[in-house]
């Protein structure tokens, strides 16, 4: 299909498809299963044509991305184990849809890191923007730095660390899984969620609806205590533990699967 | 969607028009139906008009040239007539005009006395803001305009991606803070309460010139300011009073201000280093003019943040 030039250097072909004749990059270097390469003067479709080649392709375990000057939607849907290590900050969209690889960032990220990501890890050197971990249903999202607006918004799994603050609207319609947060919380933490659990350490300024403090077990303490251990975190502050108050929903909480065997 | 950006060095005078044309093309993504630019040049005791004669969609056709040469001698009379002595006219493109001139009477009724001219629209007057605003990306009215060579210490662009009102000139941003010298606002994010104000403002004199919910943003805050207040004040002022998800970013001839919604609804992301400060709506903008590893941070709910040149 013939491909349009536009003014920004980018082309479209006829359907609106971004950089239908994109190459290779020719400045992967390979050392046994690993590999590197510089992402600068690279686009985000190159950049993510190489980490599917080298992961999918040619068998890499290990791939490292060399400034990525914060572009957006980087190593999206990889759905296989390996390791990725960018060097440098990425944009937007970090790590979409992810299924298996561990991640690390030596940077910063923008809004939506690990968004629908199913499993894996993911962790963060630095801050975040919103919609950190939105819709999650797995894995672990560690960020060590402060975070955004709606951090884990319908959260279906999972666990989201961040060592630093986040801010309004935390946990919005979370429905499953953890959320631990060393700083402070922003207005409407949990607000409307479903299911799962929220600690905090820092302080919340305020609780949203139907969102409220929980009963602490021996099982929060062993959670986070080896969630802490594994990803080399120190150790844990004291948290509260907050939950969803049951009085908003009227549900059931099985996945569809769960809900054939019952039935 | 649209997408903001803003520097201001506080080091003395610099490449700005070059510096927010790659920023704000490195997010044509977010909004390429135009482009525009409020940047702050040296100040000295002329006056600064920038004004069109025409929306660029409709500055063609039969007579065109005549009646917009007809309308600039117009703006010209009236100029002498209202009391500003001409240093400058001169015209980037066939409907838009830059203006100098020594007046040292009342704003308003210049402006108010220009725009009476068919077709003619300020917009922007002050002693060192200009704004300049087309259809179009980045580069497409920077070459248009010869933004490349401008210099100055600070100013905001933004490009638009249309939700609220029509692709032209008059719903583009930024927008003056008529009749103010020298303020400027850009906007990123929808207004629901824009009838209201609008009502209330038109009662107390101001007029509009577009139906884009942006322009209330500039005409309230050079209200408050009108009443005295400091810009960090008004701007505080609005997070209560507008209602929606906005984030926006103020100039005036010495500071740049930005202001969050409650809700964090729209993006936001802060640099600040001790020659400049660079605010835009993602990163890869200010990647653009920085470009190593940068610490950043984006503001959270109901921040407002100002810096003086």
């Amino acid at each position: 299909m013939a491909s349009v030039g536009s003014l920004s250097g980018v082309s479209y072909d006829a359907r609106g498809l971004v950089e239908p004749h994109a190459e290779m990059p020719d400045n992967i270097e390979v050392d046994g299963s690993r590999a590197r390469f510089d992402a600068a003067d690279l686009t985000i479709r190159q950049i993510n044509m190489a980490l599917r080649k080298l992961i999918y392709n040619d068998g890499i375990a290990d791939v490292t991305v060399l400034n990525p000057s914060s572009k957006h939607s980087l190593a999206v849907g990889i759905l296989k184990r390996c390791r990725i290590h960018f060097e440098g900050s990425p944009g937007w969209f970090a790590c979409g849809l992810i299924d298996g690889p561990e991640v690390t960032i030596n940077g910063r990220v923008g809004w939506s890191l690990g968004e629908n990501m199913m499993s894996g890890v993911v962790v963060v050197e630095r801050g975040g923007g919103s919609l950190t971990g939105a819709a999650i249903r797995g894995g672990d999202l560690i960020v060590k730095g402060d975070v955004g607006a709606r951090t884990g918004i319908d959260q279906k799994g999972g666990t989201i660390i961040v060592m630093g603050d986040v801010g309004i609207n935390t946990g919005f319609m979370m429905q499953r899984g953890r959320q631990i947060i060393c700083g402070n919380a922003g207005q409407n933490l949990g607000d409307s969620m479903y299911d799962g659990q929220i600690y905090v350490a820092g302080k919340v300024s305020s609780l949203g609806v139907d969102c409220v403090p929980g009963e602490w077990t021996d099982a929060d303490a062993e959670l986070i205590e080896r969630k802490f251990r594994i990803h080399g975190l120190g150790e844990p502050p004291q948290f509260e533990k907050f939950v969803c108050g049951k009085q908003l929903h009227n549900y059931d909480s099985l996945e569809p699967s769960e809900r054939k065997l019952v039935i | 969607m649209c997408g903001i950006a803003g520097v201001i060095h506080r080091d003395g005078t610099a490449d700005i028009g070059a510096e927010l044309t790659a920023m704000l093309q490195a997010m044509k993504h977010r909004g390429p139906d135009s482009t525009g630019y409020a940047v702050y040049g040296p100040a000295d005791d002329l006056v600064v008009i920038r004004f069109v004669l025409a929306e660029p969609n409709r500055s063609t056709g039969f007579g065109m040239e005549e009646r917009l040469a007809r309308n600039r001698m117009e703006v010209e009379a009236r100029l002498a007539k209202i009391g500003a002595e001409v240093a400058t006219v001169t015209n980037d493109t066939g409907y838009a005009f830059r203006a100098t001139v020594r007046y040292s009477g009342e704003l308003k009724p210049l402006a108010d006395y220009l725009e009476d001219v068919p077709g003619c629209e300020v917009l922007s007057l002050g002693s060192s803001l200009e704004i300049i605003k087309d259809m179009g990306d980045a580069s497409t009215v920077s070459d248009q305009y010869g933004l490349g060579s401008f210099r100055g210490t600070h100013g905001v662009g933004h490009v638009r991606m249309a939700t609220e009102s029509e692709v032209d000139l008059a719903s583009a941003h930024p927008y003056w803070a008529y009749p103010f010298a020298d303020v400027a606002v850009v906007h990123n994010g929808q207004l629901t309460n824009y009838h209201q104000w609008r009502r209330r403002l038109e009662q107390s004199g101001h007029r509009f010139q577009s139906e884009c919910d942006s322009e209330i943003i500039a005409v309230y805050l050079a209200e408050k300011m009108s009443g005295g207040l400091s810009l960090e004040t008004s701007m505080k002022d609005s997070l209560d009073d507008l209602d929606g998800v906005f984030t926006y970013v103020c100039v005036t001839g010495n500071e740049l201000g930005i202001a969050k919604d409650e809700m964090a609804a729209k993006p936001l992301v802060l640099f600040e280093s001790d020659e400049l400060v660079a605010v835009a709506t993602e990163e890869v903008s200010i990647r653009t003019l920085v470009k190593r590893e940068v610490e950043t941070r984006d503001p959270y709910e109901r921040e407002v943040l100002v810096w003086q040149v």
